[in-house]
């Protein structure tokens, strides 16, 4: 086989990996516009604050040290204990509800009704006052995250691929984690949404509030509900994330990564959600190695590389032109 | 006047019960307007009550008013003996009260079936685990739903759509989905806001009789809100008639037919 064909597969397997962790950003994005119709600019910001809340945790910190400190004049930083892992996981997704319930309750409580330009320039509030209080709440270090999920080479599929090609793949443990993490994620996701009480109501609220509001339902709590379930997948994601590269402020950054995801997917569908991460995963490693380092074809092509940062949104841009409800999404149907 | 917990006997012989809703001095203003002004009337047990009028009578106000979308300035409702607090629609129709409206509020991305079953939500108990897997009590819960859910389906002749997506269907279909998703909860009181408005003859009646077996087969206590004059009076064991937010006429068909009041608000009647 041929040399470049085999690193096309390496990259390929790593591109479903990295696309894995792009779907579990958008998803959160799918769940909140699906039932509310906003289009929360704050999803990403949300990882980081769970990131950072559970490391928080984990570390025992005293929130809001640096504030303690400078108007008491004292010297604190650490409760001087560590919780485990499970159990700060289960105090931050506490926080996270918390959070859900005063963003309802603070925020898009009084926009009921509003423009849906308005209701997403709340979330771009919302995102940089997010940003600014975890940051008091925790300080702006970058912090290490180890909730003991396992790191480093997979050295079953290394040795298997290397007997099968005489050339080990590299797959990070952690991808593969992340990855069955995602899975279990989609398939619970999917049977609330589908088979429970509360998920039935939630599409129903996503369809029609007033018919919501006359067959009995609570708008107030299923939006509590929606955004309490992304403020879960958004912990997930910032667990994900912060492994891999550290709990730091450019996470919420990759927030921006989702949107060519959603395009792809659709803004409505889950497995959409899913589909876009993977192909943009996918498509932007096999065409960084393809193209921008001139690996396929003998070089024909050779952008010289750093096509990582522009491939995705151009791949949306395309979509956006040819199919703009994404590859799931619900028609656009215009009745004249 | 009739007593609050004896029934009366219709024309066509049959026993009308207690006072179930009971709306007192109604009067519900938006800003300077008054759309309701100190209206009082009441619904009782297994009747069909009409609430005709002109256009901008004040018709649908007085039906938000008993589904909780709209809250009196003035006024108190009473609901199966006890005055009802200040409620958020939602609550309301927890309590029985199912409801239409005019313009279709339908899950336009859901199934029909999947529509009539949230009519059942407020009645499902099973615990959100069981639910998702679709085991023990939930799966009991999910197919006794599902059994009524049939049976309304059944009865309002629509079996074969129950797998379209309801934004395929037309308009005269989709009003008997949305009756066939409030009677999927065994309301104790059902509303109509113009179940008839913007259908041809035919579908009228249809729909005129399916409302009429309603009213037999599950013995439904019905308002309903019409303008269409002909079909009211043959539908409805009593009536209330308003005029510009206010109630100018109460009883039955032919005691409504007789009044004056009435006569002039539908014909106009010349001011010299």
């Amino acid at each position: 086989m041929p040399d470049t064909l085999i690193f096309g597969m390496e990259v390929f397997l790593n591109g479903l990996m990295a696309g894995v962790l792009y779907a579990l950003v958008a998803l959160g994005f799918v769940l909140i516009y699906k039932a509310s119709g906003i289009f929360n600019y704050a999803q990403g910001v949300m990882a980081l604050f769970a990131a950072l809340t559970l490391v928080g945790i984990m570390e025992g910190q005293v929130p809001f040290s640096h504030l303690i400190n400078a108007i008491f004049g004292t010297e604190v930083h650490h409760f001087g204990w560590h919780v485990p892992a499970l159990l700060a996981i289960l105090f931050t997704m506490v926080v996270m509800v918390v959070l859900a319930w005063a963003v309802q309750r603070l925020i898009f409580r009084h926009l009921v009704n509003q423009e849906p330009i308005i209701l997403f320039m709340a979330t771009i509030g919302l995102a940089y006052f997010m940003e600014g209080f975890g940051d008091i709440m925790w300080g702006a270090d970058i912090k290490k995250l180890d909730v003991g999920l396992p790191q480093g080479i997979n050295l079953a599929i290394d040795e298997a691929t290397f007997g099968l090609f005489g050339y080990g793949f590299f797959i990070d443990n952690l991808d593969l984690w992340a990855t069955g993490i995602a899975v279990l994620l989609v398939i619970v996701l999917v049977a609330f949404s589908q088979y429970t009480k509360q998920g039935r109501a939630m599409r129903a609220v996503a369809d029609d509030h007033q018919a919501a509001l006359s067959v009995g339902i609570s708008l107030n709590f299923i939006w509590i509900m929606v955004w309490s379930v992304a403020g879960f997948v958004a912990l997930v994601a910032g667990i994900m994330w912060g492994t891999k590269s550290g709990v730091q402020f450019s996470l919420s950054l990759i927030a921006l990564k989702a949107l060519p995801v959603l395009m792809l997917g659709g803004f409505t569908s889950i497995p959409g959600a899913i589909v876009g991460g993977l192909i943009i995963g996918v498509g932007e490693k096999l065409f960084e190695f393809c193209f921008g380092s001139g690996q396929c074809f003998g070089g024909i092509i050779n952008l010289g590389g750093a096509t990582e940062n522009w491939f995705a949104y151009v791949l949306a841009l395309v979509f956006l032109v040819f199919r703009p409800q994404g590859l799931f999404g619900e028609k656009i149907i215009e009745r004249v | 006047m009739l007593d609050a917990t004896e029934g009366y006997t219709t024309a066509d012989g049959r026993k009308i019960g207690g006072v179930v809703m009971d709306m007192r001095n109604i009067t519900l203003r938006f800003g300077g307007v008054e759309a309701i002004k100190d209206i009082s009337f009441d619904i009782r047990e297994g009747e069909i009550r009409a609430i005709i009028g002109p256009n901008g009578a004040g018709k649908s106000s007085m039906l938000n008013v008993i589904s909780g979308f709209y809250v009196p300035q003035e006024g108190e409702v009473w609901f199966r003996g006890e005055k009802r607090p200040q409620m958020k629609p939602y609550q309301v129709a927890q309590q029985g009260i199912a409801r239409t409206f005019q313009n279709i509020a339908l899950f336009e991305g859901m199934s029909v079936l999947d529509n009539v079953m949230t009519g059942r939500l407020t009645q499902m108990k099973a615990p959100l685990w069981a639910q998702a897997i679709w085991k023990g009590k939930a799966e009991r819960e999910e197919v006794e739903n599902r059994e009524i859910c049939e049976k309304v389906i059944d009865f309002l002749e629509i079996q074969s759509i129950r797998k379209t997506p309801v934004a395929r269907l037309p308009y005269g279909l989709k009003k008997r989905v949305e009756l066939a998703r409030a009677l999927a909860s065994e309301p104790k009181l059902l509303l109509l806001d113009e179940p008839m408005a913007g259908m041809n003859v035919e579908e009228k009646e249809d729909m005129s009789r399916f409302i009429l077996d309603v009213n037999d087969e599950f013995g439904t206590t019905i308002a309903l809100i019409e303008h269409d004059m002909g079909v009211v009076m043959d539908l409805s064991d009593r009536v209330v008639v308003m005029d510009y937010g206010k109630k100018i006429g109460d009883g039955t068909p032919d005691e409504v037919r007789a009044n004056q009041d009435v006569i002039d608000a539908y014909l106009g009647v010349s001011h010299d």
